[in-house]
């Protein structure tokens, strides 16, 4: 048992009959092929975002030059630094250093949070010039610009949405921190949320420039 | 550990932990009984989708209006083909058999994730609630057709959001299973069980398991914009706005095509289990089995364009989707020319499951060669959206799949429940079976051929003919099938006790009684052979006992520290 990624423990668990052991490394890896999955879920949008940018290559030119790329790029910064405290918490963690892990995990939801602020502002904005699916302004405008603000609503609210999960994962794992469930020793849930954070962020730096940049 | 003695003596249908009674099944964490309790589900709605067939067979009897009229007609077949796919065919051999036999066979107490494992079970059973709720809410059943191909799903006034949805949970639980049975084949194989040692049913789950994590999001995220297309308008798949309806269709045979796999990959695995059991003999090109497995769930990826050679699209892509289809039959063709060579001068048993295999063989072989009717483009064009379609995927889906499944039924009954079913009746019930099938399905060829269209409640009189003969073997089936599960019902409240073995099996699922204990093994067995060794043993099943824990027997490293 030095190395901790090999702890694999076994226990029976009477009271519900069934076998339960813990394996770090297979969490883990479950984790991963969780991310799979997620990323796939993107790479559906991903590609119907591709196959219209080809087919309307003006619309989408225009439709992304009225975006404002200042509260994307304050955005990209505030979800970069929040992926690195989530990694600093792990590394507190191990450290013997619950006090500042669980800052650190304090200070990745705050970012969130002040993320999906800097969001809501921005569809706020224009939903209120008219411009959402069936909206007075979004009917006027070219089939090119309804394709991409139709994908933008889409892709930045399930992002949004996986923004929100990974909060109330990260809210989970702090609460069993503070009980002392996850320790220097048995960090693996903490490092699955890390990981879908991670994910969160990652999504994010694609979807940036497809949106903010690119015209 | 008192009562931890008892878990590995008692067996797992009287086991009675923390919670008794109903709440011993809904709350338990044991693979076996989350296995039993999808199958109970997945019969359930097995038998719905099957009564549905039926009235659509009986409209089918006579030109015009039968039984009902033409909106109820579309409504019945998308549904007949809803619940069938998502809800029996799709999780059938994984969710109940996998459950069940993965972890035994591999020498495993449980799976990886035991609490996700119930889950999963929860979310299928939310999926189906959804899917039946959907018949009597917001004007009426959806009335696609499975595919929910647009523009049609987003103006239907139909219920089709809750369907859709119902779908999307069901792709959920898929995808939560296959994440399960990867982890555990990657970490939980007991000692000595290499890669190569693993009997072909876990390869089988393993492939299946792959795409099940790799395509269902893909077919999550496409059902998830036709909820949001038909709420919000958002444009993506509406021509009016821009959208491209063709895209719909690539991304939904990019998990479609894909999941044809997820369905019979499993059956497979249980065809390589069931051959070398019945044979006497280890199985013939062993490991080319194992592989071809991941050879079809991976060309399995490349070849949906050809669901869509007549939707537009350029003729190099139709070409090279042409091609690639029928690169599929070079790792299929490796499975059926070794499920032969394995029977070639094997002191073969004749019992049931091995009928059930024959019939599979015979069956799946023609929906195979009607196959690839439909992959070469000409011939494709003619009979695309004709009964030929409907004839080729009934003998691959039902006569593959799901006479794998009555197969896997047979071949495991004993050890599921511990009772003895009448072998007799049982051939029986198969011959009927198979006339049933083939009367009810190969017209479909014939019709197709003729230019009979699918999703019609209607017909010219020059094809009434057929559609009598098709009719009756609906009847003939159904009795070959009720007859059946008669069989099995009477044999599990009267049927003898089981033995430990009673087929004379190699895997580790017959070195554990019948049925096995809650914690499947007393000791973690040692493996120091292949699967499907009949003249010496390849398993030892009390390691501790005999002293041989760590003493130059083979072990994988994750395993070391779990002993």
């Amino acid at each position: 048992m030095t190395e901790h990624s090999e702890v694999m423990q076994e226990e029976t668990q009477i009271h519900s009959g069934a076998h339960v052991h813990r394996d770090d490394e297979g969490s883990k890896m479950a984790m991963w092929l969780f991310l799979f999955t997620e990323l796939l879920l993107f790479g559906g949008l991903f590609l119907l975002y591709g196959s219209y940018r080809f087919e309307y290559a003006d619309g989408f030119k225009a439709a992304a030059a009225d975006m404002n790329s200042v509260i994307g790029a304050v955005n990209t910064l505030i979800l970069l630094t929040s992926s690195l405290s989530v990694a600093l918490s792990i590394a507190a963690l191990q450290r013997k250093q619950k006090a500042l892990a669980l800052g650190m995990l304090w200070f990745t939801i705050i970012c969130g949070l002040v993320f999906l602020v800097n969001k809501y502002f921005e569809w706020s904005h224009e939903i209120g010039m008219g411009i959402y699916p069936g909206g007075p302004a979004l009917e006027n405008m070219s089939n090119g610009e309804i394709i991409y603000f139709g994908l933008y609503y889409v892709m930045t609210g399930l992002h949004g949405l996986h923004v929100i999960v990974g909060m109330i994962f990260i809210g989970f794992v702090m609460f069993f921190i503070s009980r002392d469930k996850i320790t220097a020793t048995n960090y693996q849930k903490l490092e699955n949320a890390g990981l879908y954070w991670h994910l969160v962020d990652i999504i994010w730096i694609f979807l940036f420039p497809l949106f903010y940049l690119l015209h | 550990m008192a009562n931890g003695s008892l878990a590995h003596e008692v067996s797992y249908l009287k086991y009675e932990g923390k919670h008794k009674g109903i709440a011993g099944w809904l709350l338990t964490l044991d693979h076996k009984r989350i296995g039993l309790m999808y199958l109970m589900a997945i019969l359930l709605f097995f038998f719905v989708a099957m009564t549905l067939g039926i009235l659509m067979r009986l409209e089918m009897l006579t030109p015009g209006e039968t039984i009902m009229r033409p909106s109820t007609y579309n409504s019945v077949f998308t549904l007949h083909g809803v619940i069938m796919v998502f809800l029996f065919i799709i999780p059938a051999i994984p969710a109940v058999f996998g459950n069940f036999m993965l972890p035994i066979q591999i020498g495993a107490k449980d799976v990886a994730f035991p609490r996700l494992n119930l889950f999963s079970w929860y979310l299928y059973i939310a999926g189906a609630i959804l899917a039946i709720v959907s018949l009597f809410t917001g004007g009426g059943a959806a009335d696609t057709g499975w595919t929910f191909y647009v523009p049609y799903s987003i103006r239907s006034a139909q219920n089709v959001t809750m369907t859709t949805l119902a779908a999307f949970v069901l792709g959920f639980s898929s995808i939560v299973t296959g994440l399960n049975f990867v982890v555990t084949i990657h970490r939980l194989r007991a000692p000595g069980m290499t890669w190569f040692r693993m009997p072909l049913f876990p390869w089988a789950l393993y492939a299946t398991s792959w795409i099940q994590v790799l395509a269902t999001p893909i077919i999550g995220i496409t059902l998830a914009l036709i909820i949001l297309e038909r709420l919000f308008g958002i444009g993506v798949f509406d021509a009016s706005l821009g959208g491209d309806p063709i895209l719909y269709q690539h991304l939904f045979w990019i998990y479609s095509h894909p999941a044809v796999y997820i369905m019979i990959i499993p059956a497979m695995g249980v065809v390589s289990e069931i051959l070398p059991t019945f044979s006497r003999k280890d199985i013939f090109g062993y490991k080319q089995i194992a592989i071809s497995s991941l050879g079809i769930a991976l060309i399995g990826y490349l070849v949906w364009g050809h669901h869509m050679f007549v939707s537009g699209m350029s003729d190099a892509s139709r070409v090279v989707f042409s091609l690639l289809t029928f690169l599929v039959a070079i790792p299929t063709g490796v499975k059926i020319f070794n499920w032969v060579a394995t029977l070639y001068k094997a002191s073969i048993k004749f019992s049931a499951p091995l009928y059930y295999v024959l019939a599979f063989i015979f069956i799946f072989s023609i929906g195979g060669l009607t196959g690839l009717v439909l992959g070469a483009l000409s011939t494709d064009i003619h009979v695309t959206d004709t009964y030929f379609v409907v004839g080729h995927f009934h003998y691959v889906m039902f006569g593959g799949m799901g006479i794998m499944f009555f197969a896997t039924m047979h071949y495991w009954f004993p050890k599921v429940f511990g009772k003895m079913y009448s072998e007799k009746i049982a051939i029986i019930a198969c011959t009927v079976i198979i006339i049933g099938f083939n009367m009810l399905y190969f017209p479909f060829f014939i019709l197709g051929y003729m230019g009979m269209p699918r999703r019609y409640y209607d017909y010219l009189p020059q094809f009434q003919g057929w559609h009598v003969l098709s009719t009756v073997g609906s009847w003939v089936l159904v009795s070959g099938i009720v007859f059946m599960f008669g069989n099995l019902l009477y044999a599990l409240l009267k049927g003898p006790k089981a033995p430990m073995n009673p087929w004379g099996g190699t895997t580790l699922e017959w070195k554990v009684p019948s049925p096995p204990p809650l914690e499947n093994f007393e000791e973690i067995p040692v493996v120091t052979g292949g699967p499907y060794v009949h003249d010496k043993p390849t398993y030892i099943m009390h390691p501790g006992k005999e002293g041989l824990n760590g003493n130059g027997v083979v072990k994988t490293a994750n395993q070391e520290n779990a002993i």
